[in-house]
């Protein structure tokens, strides 16, 4: 909740940070799910577009950055104020990153769609990109309904999305092992399957600064758990059929 | 138009019956002739023409009832009467009033949510911006939501009134439209793909019984026997891709009705009997005492714990045995009901676990295979439960059987 300041400037630039932030969730969104649907469909066009998208989200990361700067400087807040600003910053970091992993999987879809790719081998990849997305959406609409009581959900599909990466992480090397030819698209397709992973972090990331804003604490630290895929090691004779 | 013209012809009474009368004492003089005809008949032409002040007055007392009429109407009401989501919202677009349409469709939009922190897609966006900032008084566009469920809106902004400071967002439901396209691309590209396997070795079949095979009684039964085997495949995959698409048309269940899940789950349990006899599965019950009701479509719900049960059966038959419970589920968040589907078989492997509710994804080819698998029924329980807004646990330890737990909201 809100109070309201004596100056109602302040209010107003407050709000104008976090319509910011909004708006750069709105892009990144957009830009993630663009590019994952550009890997799917092969289709260069789309993923040229999100690569020439991600420059919004810099410009906008630099604006917030610099209009958080001048509030410190002028109204010297305090408490949740402060959180507010210090928090802005920090989300919209989070958020260009998010556009540049996008950016990236972009990047990787004339490689990977270059010669004909079965259909199963998306699949998965698509699957991450839905979880990945639903966090990030769940966690922006958090941001804007301030109710962190319900934040917990952030942990469990940070869970699954890890699940779900070394999952797919076993699946790739399996196909690689099969056949040399799989190779090439299949390692573009770990580095997006990791960079949707990150994806995932980030918005957790996002969520902590959101439980710090609205209640002034940390989240509770939770046991480690990330993915397995530093274990993961695939036998050399290839599977039986 | 008859009666209107009747109307003003009776307004103008007295100019018409000196119209006449000028005509009668014309003629009384006179002798009828061209010069007084005409002027005559022009007279009654103007006399039909004039506004009729009657009109007029029905007119104003028509105003006054609307007037009295709109000033009872709330716009709380009349926002509520419109059946697509509408959302009524201040300068600083923060909103003031969603209706329950809007309520059902995006949930958790409160008055006081800030409206752009909430729809943040840049059309949106931009939408609002030029809105707001009295640029252009309305504007359409095209807004689409990928998560949880695809949908698609038409959405026209506007203000409202003069000077009333406020604004209206409209959401035109397009999704449907949008799906029947998408799911003939989808439902050829799946179908295409899974049923070439099954056609193949029809038609290899075919081929050995014309030739090779022509005058061999034995194998003649036995490969007639693997092509039936291969057409009912084909026919319960089209089902199955039928239902899925059909699931996918419709993306959120109409609110108000209400499932008794301990009647539905029992149905399901004795739908499955033979099939559990079939597989030497026993079905036990641990059902919670008290109502057990959850909101939701039966039918839908019905096919749910249907497929897992019919799994749980297929898969865990080595278990010998199946336990259905039914528990209240109110530790975590959000209330609700636990049904849980608890074979004792060999169990998923861990690396399967976050990947069998995917289309076509088989842990095990030849298993599926033989205990008729379509690839779809898991893909099928995940499309339902998040229409319910429901969750889907899947517990499993190889060797110690697996556990498919559904978590569906009370309120």
């Amino acid at each position: 909740m809100q109070s309201v300041h004596i100056m109602s400037a302040f209010d107003e630039e407050l709000k104008y940070l976090s319509k910011r932030i909004a708006a750069m969730g709105g892009h990144a969104e957009r830009m993630v799910e663009q590019a994952v649907a550009a890997l799917v469909n092969a289709d260069p066009g789309l993923a040229e577009k999100v690569i020439r998208d991600d420059a919004v989200l810099d410009e906008g990361q630099r604006e917030i950055d610099d209009k958080a700067i001048i509030i410190i400087a002028k109204r010297q807040p305090m408490a949740t104020d402060l959180r507010e600003i210090v928090g802005a910053i920090r989300i919209s970091a989070d958020l260009e990153r998010v556009g540049d992993l996008g950016k990236n999987v972009a990047k990787r879809v004339v490689a990977v769609t270059d010669g004909r790719q079965p259909t199963s081998l998306f699949r998965g990849l698509e699957a991450l990109a839905n979880l990945a997305l639903t966090q990030l959406k769940e966690v922006l609409d958090v941001y804007a309904s301030r109710s962190v009581d319900k934040i917990g959900f952030v942990r469990d599909r940070d869970d699954q999305i890890d699940a779900m990466y070394t999952s797919l992480f076993r699946e790739l090397l399996t196909y690689m092992m099969e056949d040399p030819r799989n190779i090439t698209p299949c390692t573009h397709l770990l580095f997006c399957a990791k960079n949707i992973e990150r994806i995932g972090d980030h918005a957790t990331n996002i969520a902590e600064t959101i439980y710090y804003i609205v209640t002034g604490d940390q989240m509770p630290a939770e046991r480690p758990k990330g993915d397995k895929t530093d274990k993961i090691s695939v036998s050399a004779t290839p599977p039986a059929k | 138009m008859a009666q209107l013209v009747a109307t003003r012809l009776w307004n103008s009474r007295w100019l018409l019956a000196a119209g006449v009368v000028a005509v009668l004492i014309a003629f009384a003089f006179a002798g009828i002739s061209a010069y007084v005809l005409i002027p005559a008949l022009l007279l009654l032409l103007v006399a039909a023409m004039l506004p009729a002040a009657g009109l007029r007055q029905s007119a104003e007392s028509a105003a006054a009832i609307e007037a009295i009429g709109l000033q009872r109407l709330s716009g709380e009401y009349l926002a509520a009467a419109v059946a697509d989501p509408l959302i009524i919202f201040d300068r600083s677009a923060t909103i003031v009033h969603a209706n329950a349409a809007a309520f059902a469709a995006f949930g958790g939009i409160a008055p006081g949510l800030s409206l752009p922190l909430k729809f943040r897609a840049p059309e949106m966006q931009t939408l609002l911006d030029s809105v707001l900032s009295g640029t252009i008084a309305s504007d359409v566009v095209d807004y689409t939501e990928k998560l949880p469920v695809e949908r698609a809106y038409r959405v026209s902004a506007s203000s409202v009134g003069h000077g009333t400071d406020l604004y209206v967002l409209v959401f035109k439901d397009q999704s449907e439209a949008r799906r029947i396209d998408r799911m003939r691309a989808d439902f050829i590209a799946n179908a295409s793909h899974e049923l070439r396997t099954p056609l193949a070795s029809i038609a290899g079949f075919i081929e050995t019984l014309r030739g090779p095979a022509r005058n061999d009684p034995a194998a003649r039964e036995q490969f007639l026997q693997i092509m039936q085997n291969q057409t009912g495949r084909m026919a319960r995959l089209i089902d199955d891709l039928l239902s899925l698409s059909r699931l996918e048309m419709k993306p959120y269940l109409k609110p108000g009705t209400e499932v008794d899940l301990r009647q539905t789950v029992d149905s399901v349990i004795d739908s499955l009997a033979p099939l559990a006899r079939e597989n030497n599965v026993t079905i036990e019950r641990d059902f919670a005492t008290g109502p057990l009701n959850v909101p939701g479509d039966r039918d839908e719900l019905f096919q749910v714990f249907e497929n897992l049960l019919e799994n749980a059966c297929k898969y865990g038959q080595s278990g010998g045995r199946v336990l259905v419970s039914i528990a209240r589920g109110d530790d975590g968040s959000e209330p609700g009901i636990d049904v849980t589907i608890r074979d004792f078989g060999p169990g998923i492997p861990e690396e399967h676990i976050p990947r069998i509710t995917e289309r076509f994804y088989r842990i095990d080819v030849e298993t599926s295979r033989t205990q008729k698998g379509t690839g779809l029924g898991l893909s099928i329980v995940k499309h339902i439960l998040t229409r319910h807004n429901a969750r889907l646990t899947i517990w499993s330890e190889v060797g110690k059987g697996a556990a498919f737990s559904v978590h569906l909201p009370t309120h």
